[in-house]
């Protein structure tokens, strides 16, 4: 088999020339151990994900929100993985792979923290030096899994520069791999990047897909008439839609951060959303051609989400492919709604996701909800897939919370 | 590899007649008046080719203080626009080569004149109209040239790649087929910046190269860490057609800039830094172990 290098016009490999033999390295491993599962990589992948990970991860009923929204929702509880977020899947593949390859280091850049927690975990797991990259304004906001990172024996090297999220998060990266390039495995954390990078996480991930396709057939009998999961970069999305892509009669929904508003400004160069699917254009950046948030002259704008894991200017191009193609409904909804989204999953059916996940829910209750605020006729079972849970968001969520009026939400007393 | 003869645009292979000094400068950094001051001031310091960098707000390749430069120019306006009155404005004799990222270009005229197949034209039409004479694209390997090299080709500029330590085999090759101007030979692994020693990596590449014969006739001009004569030497001695030198120039600049001096002052200093380095790729020229039978 070889590696889908392009999705229709995205995709591609545009990286600096220092990069290219890795990148031609990386490809020749992801055929051969990945693709061809030689030395049985695919067969110790699995069994380090059931055993290290605790797949499978249940497809479970929620019977206070299919109540609410008079049809079958169900959960792909992917915030049940070890680490608590879908990131395990592909940092331990990548790790392991890395490892197959007779690397000697790890480097990864993170967000929200979960993609860095989960390749610290995976490297002190497969015994391998980690340093993770993180935005300053992310390290502030995510506290706890930079203390989770540190714990698994990983370096938390802060970025200064820019705005200081994951966009600049990965160009450092980027700078350091082009120096270690010989020794380091960049484990890129999303469906970004340059090929082979988004047809290998979409590999890994699609685990997310593949076991909510046989556990809805065990179920509930059949395919589900919509799958809906959040989309940052995409690694969640393309895992949980990957095996129901060929299937025309199930609805994807790829449900992007609104952030505060979905206009720009191009004065200040900043986006007050991360909705590359929704409103991006096409142009290059971090080694693929996708669908992107720039001002008029190519520059690469400033996102924002109240998640730091969807605040990305950019998106995987095989899922802008799809979206180009029909085949996968770019939708968003704004940090208000996912606020009271994140509320509501909490308080009715007993989970905290993760504040990129409550973009999901936000979702269907703007569809489907008591005042359905959206035009868009839901099929009566749908899964969402829960891609993290949201203890890492709190003292986001807190700080949030406070000063907004959110329907439900616990008091706010004692941070008063 | 493209003929200079024929598309008409031979100033870039003729600046490397003699050892060749390449100043690399962010356009517009750290305005755009005191930028063209500097450009001139290093073209009287001996400059025989200027890369100018059309800033990008993602620029992955670059180090810390071309990063700087880069935010500075920015902030202080810097457009694709501007960047080509930039060019216009200058009074200056030398080749002039534009080094950015890929997505500037394919942008450029996006929605206006370009048709969607033809990205990429719009941008180099321009940049042929204000006179540059061809491009270095960090972020744009080979592989994903092909539409560059013809818009290139169409407008008579040349497309300069970057051969890396750890360019081998069929890659160099897929280089040298599409390589025009000269090749820019990346001494060392990593991001842009200036180092204190020159890289044993360099001599190895470069030999890589002259033993290759598809590297012949293209000039081979070093850069990534070089900042004083004495380095530039050392690299014309090692076989080199020319240097390149970004940081150590831009650390000039950055210092002038926080040190609020005047802008002669800097240019000033920018010429005497010219002067010391085409020197030194001079001097480099004299090491040289003579070819055997001439």
């Amino acid at each position: 088999m070889s590696t889908e290098t392009k999705f229709g016009d995205y995709g591609g490999q545009y990286v600096p020339e220092a990069l290219m033999p890795a990148i031609e390295e990386l490809t020749d491993a992801y055929e051969r151990y990945v693709l061809d599962n030689e030395d049985g990589f695919v067969d110790e992948f699995r069994q380090r994900l059931a055993d290290f990970g605790g797949r499978p991860t249940p497809l479970q009923r929620a019977d206070q929100l299919s109540d609410r929204y008079d049809r079958e929702v169900y959960l792909k509880r992917e915030d049940l993985l070890h680490g608590g977020a879908h990131k395990l899947n592909n940092a331990l593949g990548q790790v392991l792979l890395a490892k197959y390859m007779g690397k000697e280091r790890i480097i990864a850049e993170t967000g929200a923290g979960q993609h860095g927690t989960a390749t610290a975990m995976a490297a002190a797991h497969l015994d391998m030096p980690c340093e993770i990259y993180m935005g300053r304004r992310d390290i502030n906001r995510q506290r706890p899994n930079v203390f989770r990172m540190r714990l698994n024996d990983a370096a938390v090297n802060p970025v200064d520069v820019g705005r200081g999220t994951l966009k600049e998060a990965i160009s450092e990266t980027m700078r350091d791999w082009a120096g270690s390039v010989e020794t380091t495995h960049y484990v890129i954390g999303s469906v970004v990047g340059p090929a082979p990078f988004p047809a290998m996480v979409r590999d890994f991930q699609s685990v997310i897909s593949e076991e909510t396709r046989r556990q809805f057939d065990e179920q509930v009998g059949g395919l589900p008439g919509a799958v809906v999961a959040c989309a940052g970069g995409g690694s969640n999305t393309m895992g949980a839609f990957a095996e129901f892509v060929a299937d025309e009669d199930v609805d994807l929904y790829a449900v992007e951060a609104g952030g505060s508003s979905l206009s720009v400004d191009e004065e200040t160069g900043v986006a007050p959303n991360s909705a590359s699917l929704s409103i991006g254009e096409e142009g290059v950046l971090h080694g693929a051609r996708t669908k992107l948030l720039q001002d008029g002259h190519g520059q690469i704008m400033e996102s924002h989400s109240v998640s730091s894991g969807l605040d990305y200017s950019g998106v995987g191009p095989e899922l802008a492919h799809l979206v180009d193609e029909g085949r996968v409904v770019p939708t968003n909804v704004d940090d208000d709604a996912a606020l009271e989204a994140f509320h509501r999953l909490s308080r009715e059916e007993g989970i905290i996701p993760a504040l990129e996940t409550a973009h999901a829910f936000g979702f269907l209750e703007a569809v489907a909800g008591p005042e359905a605020t959206r035009d868009v006729e839901l099929p009566e079972t749908v899964v969402v897939n829960v891609s993290g849970r949201g203890d890492k968001d709190l003292e986001s969520v807190i700080e949030e919370t406070d000063g907004r009026d959110i329907e439900g939400a616990p008091s706010m007393e004692v941070f008063e | 590899m493209t003929d200079p003869e024929a598309d008409g645009s031979a100033g870039l292979e003729s600046a490397f007649e003699e050892p060749a000094f390449v100043p690399y400068l962010a356009a517009g950094d750290p305005d755009f008046e005191a930028s063209v001051e500097y450009v001139e001031a290093l073209a009287r310091g001996g400059a025989d080719v200027v890369e100018l960098g059309l800033p990008f707000s993602e620029p992955i390749a670059e180090g810390p203080t071309i990063q700087q430069a880069v935010v500075r120019a920015l902030d202080a306006g810097m457009t694709p626009e501007r960047f080509f009155e930039f060019v216009e404005a200058l009074d200056v004799e030398v080749p002039l080569v534009c080094m950015t990222y890929y997505n500037l270009i394919y942008q450029y005229g996006n929605g206006e004149t370009a048709s969607d197949d033809r990205p990429v034209y719009p941008f180099v039409e321009r940049a042929a109209e204000v006179g540059i004479d061809g491009f270095v694209v960090p972020d744009l390997p080979a592989e994903e040239a092909d539409l560059l090299r013809a818009a290139c080709d169409e407008f008579g500029l040349e497309l300069v790649f970057i051969v890396a330590p750890t360019t081998r085999g069929d890659r160099l090759e897929t280089i040298l087929e599409r390589v025009s101007g000269y090749l820019y030979v990346q001494a060392r692994l990593g991001v842009t910046g200036a180092r204190a020693d020159v890289s044993d990596r360099t001599a190895e590449s470069l030999e890589r190269l002259a033993a290759h014969e598809g590297a012949r006739g293209v000039p081979k001009a070093v850069g990534f860490g070089i900042s004083s004569g004495e380095q530039a030497a050392e690299v014309v001695a090692a076989g080199a057609d020319g240097v390149i030198v970004g940081s150590a120039l831009v650390d000039i600049v950055a210092e002038g800039h926080e040190n609020d001096d005047s802008t002669e002052a800097v240019a000033a200093r920018l010429e005497a830094k010219g002067r010391e380095l085409k020197e030194g790729a001079l001097a480099g020229a004299q090491r040289r172990p003579r070819p055997e039978g001439t």
